[in-house]
């Protein structure tokens, strides 16, 4: 298609000019970040916290994909189950989305790491000390015998607990894709003779997954920011490596205005991939 | 043994009973189906003519009555209602293709799924079959390229690549544009005669007189008089029939 003329030329448009229309939070923004960047380079004291933070920023990017990853998978079992005539499925993954959505985010980590791992461990120790009871010096029961909390690491504790919660939030995003694709698919693949399961695999979930890719974008980012939490659990991530910044220097400015500029960088990025993606899926369909 | 096999119906419904909640949406339905027969189903919104034709396929439960279908009975078993699934094809008002594939893969993906038939039988009966409804270059293409009776002529291409031996439609007119609806009237009539056997849930009177060997009037959940189109036509029994006639044939 020819471009109009009038498009063209840019004097026509008298609304290009208009300062009410101008994006002022992206250049504040920006002013921010330039300002900061030349900080780092400029100011002994921020270049050695920006040093002194990187580490958190792998381990909080770490924390967030790890988690995010079992997280939709996660989020997709327990999203069929919530869409499934299978009385026992359908309950247990509902009572599994209700309790999380009802926990605080921060209370479930803190349960999962000091509760639930320590019971775990409990159990396995048990199985292992039975196991010896009837075959002694068995190498197998031995080892669980002799398994200790000390073993799990509290970064893997965390992931594990990020997962847990963002399963539940992301079986419900599943869900309402699922719920999304109308009754006529089902039943136009049921009339060919497909199974549930076929119908499920070939034309219900290529179609939801394209539509929830956008809200589970989102839920990435939130994720980034709710590692964070990981900072009860002592893990040194960003914000963890950040406090302990601030108690050994007291420059409380200086560290807390390099944590929340990096937590910015990434977010900011991200949802810049996300809003891409959304006016990807906006052409494909 | 021939005549024996065409003369024993492939559909036998007998006092079939459906209900929504208090609804009583079938009130006792009776049909037989022999193989190659035409069968035209019409009556008012409502009078349960959809619901009866997706109890064949089992994509509506009947509560009360039987249904057989080539010798298989519908009940609860999984295995009995995919068996008569895979005999039984289906076009529906909305088309309900798969707007995530292309056509090509709309028609072959049950073949090769279901019939587990390999990709290449799958792909050229899919042409033969798209060649038949007159669109054979839109193979590659997605449904929302195509226009509404297009659409609708892969759907029947989509039923017919399984091969069924029963065509159930669902009003497949009534969500067209008036100048589309030949193009799918001219496919069914064609496939009517080449003996498909065929339950057809319409208001399109022409496509009745052309190829119907029976007319069923639906009302209220019931059947209220059947026959053939020209006893239907020319010489209608009850009331409500000659009623609901006038009313679609004024204009």
């Amino acid at each position: 298609m020819e471009p109009s003329p009038v498009l063209k030329a840019p004097g026509l448009l008298p609304q290009r000019w208009n300062p009410a229309k101008w994006p002022w939070w992206v250049i504040v923004l920006a002013l921010a970040g330039l300002a900061i960047t030349w900080l780092i380079f400029t100011s002994a004291n921020y270049n050695e916290t920006f040093i002194y933070l990187t580490t958190g920023i792998y381990t909080t990017l770490r924390i967030t994909l790890f988690s995010f990853v079992i997280a939709t998978i996660l989020g997709l079992l327990a999203g069929l189950a919530r869409v499934s005539k299978n009385v026992f499925l359908y309950n247990i993954s509902t009572l599994y989305v209700e309790i999380v959505r009802g926990v605080p985010l921060v209370v479930l980590l803190l349960y999962i790491a000091f509760a639930l791992f320590p019971v775990l461990v409990e159990v396995v120790t048990g199985i292992g000390k039975w196991g010896l009871s009837l075959m002694p010096a068995n190498s197998f029961f031995q080892g669980m015998a002799d398994f200790t909390i000390r073993v799990i690491p509290m970064e893997g504790r965390a992931i594990i607990a990020l997962a847990f919660g963002y399963g539940a939030y992301e079986a419900e995003v599943f869900r309402a894709g699922i719920q999304s694709i109308g009754k006529g698919q089902m039943e136009a693949a049921k009339s060919l003779g497909m199974n549930y399961f076929q119908a499920m695999r070939f034309i219900i979930l290529p179609q939801a997954i394209r539509r929830v890719l956008p809200p589970l974008g989102n839920d990435f980012i939130a994720c980034l920011k709710d590692s964070s939490l990981a900072t009860v659990l002592a893990v040194p991530e960003l914000t963890q490596l950040g406090r302990l910044r601030r108690a050994s220097t007291f420059r409380v400015l200086e560290v807390f205005n390099m944590v929340a500029f990096l937590y910015l960088s990434m977010t900011l990025l991200l949802s810049a991939a996300v809003r891409w993606l959304e006016q990807r899926m906006k052409i494909l369909e | 043994m021939v005549s024996e096999y065409t003369a024993k119906p492939i559909i036998i419904a007998r006092n079939v009973h459906k209900w929504y909640g208090h609804f009583h949406a079938l009130k006792g339905i009776n049909m037989e189906v022999k193989r190659g027969e035409v069968i035209v189903i019409f009556g008012p919104s409502g009078s349960g003519k959809s619901t009866f034709i997706r109890t064949i396929n089992r994509l509506e439960e009947h509560q009360e009555g039987q249904i057989i279908v080539d010798d298989i009975e519908l009940t609860h078993d999984l295995r009995n209602i995919e068996a008569i699934r895979m005999e039984t094809g289906m076009v529906f008002q909305q088309f309900n293709l798969f707007p995530h594939l292309t056509v090509m893969q709309n028609i072959t993906l049950a073949p090769i799924q279901v019939r587990k038939w390999d990709r290449e039988r799958a792909e050229s009966i899919a042409r033969q079959l798209l060649e038949r409804v007159g669109i054979p270059e839109q193979a590659d293409k997605y449904p929302g390229q195509l226009s509404g009776g297009q659409q609708q002529r892969v759907a029947i291409a989509r039923a017919l690549a399984m091969q069924p031996k029963i065509m159930l439609f669902d009003e497949p007119t009534s969500a067209l544009d008036p100048e589309m609806i030949k193009e799918v009237l001219d496919v069914m009539i064609e496939l009517a005669k080449s003996g498909m056997t065929m339950l057809v849930v319409t208001h399109e009177m022409g496509f009745a007189k052309a190829v119907a060997d029976r007319m069923y009037f639906f009302d209220d959940g019931q059947i209220v008089e059947s026959g053939t189109p020209n006893e239907i036509f020319s010489n209608p029994k009850e009331d409500r029939t000659k009623l609901f006639l006038s009313q679609i044939l004024s204009h």
